[in-house]
């Protein structure tokens, strides 16, 4: 009796934008299931991993301890775990959004019968988001568990930095979708690779953004992830205050623009 | 051998006047008019067809019917919906075998259409019963946990066919169902298309295939250039353009052009009209038999003589010329 209410409830539901974004969605969901994903999802997990290890406990072991604005010192490795945390939000869904979105689109022509049913562009670009989200979420929780294994970080700080590394995904992955639509072949994809390394090295990842002289500080205070940081690292340090609020609302604006464009992008390639 | 029949066609009342109607409809692509002012009805249950060189604007038609492509002037209704307004809801009830496969490689046969199921909203289950069903209708049962990739062309196209299908839509469209298909896959897709009619599904197809349109569609436009020549039933367009019957005159080694040249006037005399190609002569005629023995009277006599009737393809040929278009 409930399962039937239950069925019918969500029967209604999939005839929705929103039962229709999530068939979007689980479109890629089959297909992962199908093609050796699996591997895919190490390289990218495992990735910043290694960044973690290697600068956070190699270099931190010549650096020594970092001060916050607060005053409060803390180990390398608990400045940069955080950091790499957000990286690690940011590349699944970035790269998924970019590239995935890509050859989905451009070259695969998945969209094209996908738009002849229900579906609208709108639809394509928000299930193709929320599956670029779903891989960011895999790879946050991922790196957690080994923040938390490390002793980098507490089950609590883990459960609060998550929304927010979901928030970065979101973020990055409407951005993604936006520069796949201006992408024309796979050679493209190599600035967008440079402009996404570069931003990972200069957001405050490495060293607290007060080291860098003015004009750059304005050009990382701009980039996503640099608020994104700011989001997990206060987060997982226990170093609360009110900016963050602007932080969370930059990268929902962020995404939410990100998503918008795009959709309208595809639409006009889609719908000649 | 049994016909498989996917089950649950219904017929949905109250339907308006015409499923699709289009007046002065347009498509532009930059400067260029793919879509010069179409006006056109189908109506509920009919088949219809749509002829034209390559880049006439069928699919172009096509696109803007099935609510993927915006008219760029004139007004379109589709079950009486407005495509723009209504574009989800219009294409919940179409069924869409574009020209281009564009099947889903990554995923499975079976994939392809509970995956396709889902966009529509279709349960599950009710999908993966009306996929089975509909893989056995199009012949495809064998090949159900398959990849999409390594099929032949013809298989591919029987999927897209049958992935149209899933929604049980009230119109089919069909943009050149059996281009690229073997004889025996394509005389199974006539067989299906006209079992569909049979329960009432209206479709709308295009093809370059005359023979097919004529089998297949109850009435059918010409277009040309992106306008329509000419419009009607195929065997109401054969009367109206062309003549009863056809007789094709061979000459041998002999070129047409200097036997004509030789016969000058009289071959007007055995027909009603006539053609001369670069290997034979048609005379277009009421009377086959009588303009066959009156030109085999002639000096040279044809050295083969060929009475048919005449079919669509002379009518196409008639109303859009002999020389390529594209
Ligand atoms: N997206 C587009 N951008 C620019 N021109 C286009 C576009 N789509 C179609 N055209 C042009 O519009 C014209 C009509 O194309 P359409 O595909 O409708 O023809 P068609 O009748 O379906 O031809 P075919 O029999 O070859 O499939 C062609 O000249 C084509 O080049
Ligand atoms: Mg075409």
């Amino acid at each position: 009796m409930v399962t039937a209410v239950l069925a019918t409830r969500l029967g209604r539901l999939a005839s929705t934008p929103a039962g229709r974004i999530w068939a979007v969605c689980l479109r890629d969901v089959t297909a992962a299931h199908s093609v050796g994903y699996t591997f895919l999802l190490v390289v990218g997990f495992l990735e910043p991993v290694l960044y973690l290890l290697s600068m956070g406990f190699g270099v931190g072991g010549m650096v020594g301890e970092v001060v916050l604005a607060d005053g409060a010192r803390v180990s390398y490795a608990s400045f940069v775990a955080p950091a790499m945390l957000a990286a690690s939000a940011m590349n699944g869904p970035f790269f998924e959004g970019s590239i995935g979105f890509f050859s989905k689109m451009r070259y695969r022509k998945l969209f094209d019968a996908t738009i002849s049913t229900p579906v609208t562009p709108f639809e394509v670009a928000a299930g193709e988001l929320l599956w670029s989200l779903g891989q960011g979420a895999m790879y946050s929780l991922a790196f957690c568990t080994v923040m938390v294994a490390l002793g980098l970080a507490t089950l609590g700080q883990v459960l609060a930095v998550l929304p927010a590394a979901l928030l970065i995904g979101f973020a990055f992955g409407g951005l993604g979708l936006l520069l796949a639509t201006f992408i024309n072949s796979w050679k493209d994809f190599d600035y967008l690779g440079a402009i996404i390394f570069s931003m990972f090295l200069f957001s405050g990842t490495f060293t607290p953004v007060e080291a860098y002289p003015g004009p750059a500080q304005i050009i990382v205070w701009l980039t996503p992830l640099y608020h994104g940081i700011e989001l997990t690292r206060g987060l997982i340090l226990d170093a609360l205050s009110l900016s963050m609020l602007a932080d969370a609302a930059y990268l929902v604006v962020v995404g939410l623009l990100g998503l918008w464009l795009a959709s309208r992008r595809i639409a006009r390639t889609l719908c000649r | 051998m049994p016909h498989v029949v996917p089950v649950g066609y219904r017929h949905r009342v109250p339907k308006p006047a015409s499923l699709i109607e289009a007046h002065r409809l347009v498509k532009r692509f930059g400067d260029f008019v793919a879509v010069d002012g179409v006006d056109l009805q189908v109506q509920p249950g009919e088949f219809f067809g749509f002829l034209g060189a390559n880049g006439a604007g069928k699919s172009s038609t096509m696109r803007m019917i099935g609510c993927v492509s915006p008219p760029s002037e004139g007004v379109l209704r589709v079950f009486g919906l407005d495509p723009i307004k209504d574009g989800p809801v219009i294409r919940s009830r179409l069924g869409v075998c574009p020209q281009q496969d564009s099947l889903d490689e990554e995923l499975t046969v079976l994939e392809n259409l509970v995956v396709y199921a889902r966009y529509f909203g279709i349960p599950r289950r009710v999908a993966r019963q009306r996929a089975e069903e509909l893989l056995e209708f199009v012949q495809l049962s064998e090949r159900i946990t398959s990849k999409v990739e390594p099929l032949s062309g013809g298989m591919k196209r029987r999927l897209t066919i049958a992935r149209a299908l899933i929604n049980e839509p009230e119109i089919l469209m069909l943009d050149e169902p059996t281009t690229g298909l073997d004889p025996q896959a394509r005389h199974l897709v006539w067989e299906r298309l006209f079992q569909l009619k049979q329960r009432g599904v209206t479709q709308v197809l295009t093809t370059h295939y005359m023979d097919e349109a004529e089998q297949l569609c109850d009435r059918l436009v010409v277009m040309d250039h992106g306008k329509i020549i000419a419009e009607g039933s195929p065997r109401r367009l054969i009367e109206q353009y062309s003549t009863k019957e056809v007789v094709e005159l061979r000459f041998g080694n002999l070129p047409p052009e200097t036997v004509a040249r030789r016969i000058n006037g009289r071959i007007s005399e055995h027909c009603e009209r006539h053609e001369i190609l670069p290997d034979r002569i048609l005379l277009y005629t009421a009377d086959g038999d009588a303009a066959a023995e009156a030109a085999s009277r002639e000096h040279p006599a044809p050295s083969s003589v060929l009475v048919r009737r005449s079919t669509l393809e002379d009518v196409f040929l008639h109303l859009t010329g002999r020389t390529l278009v594209d």
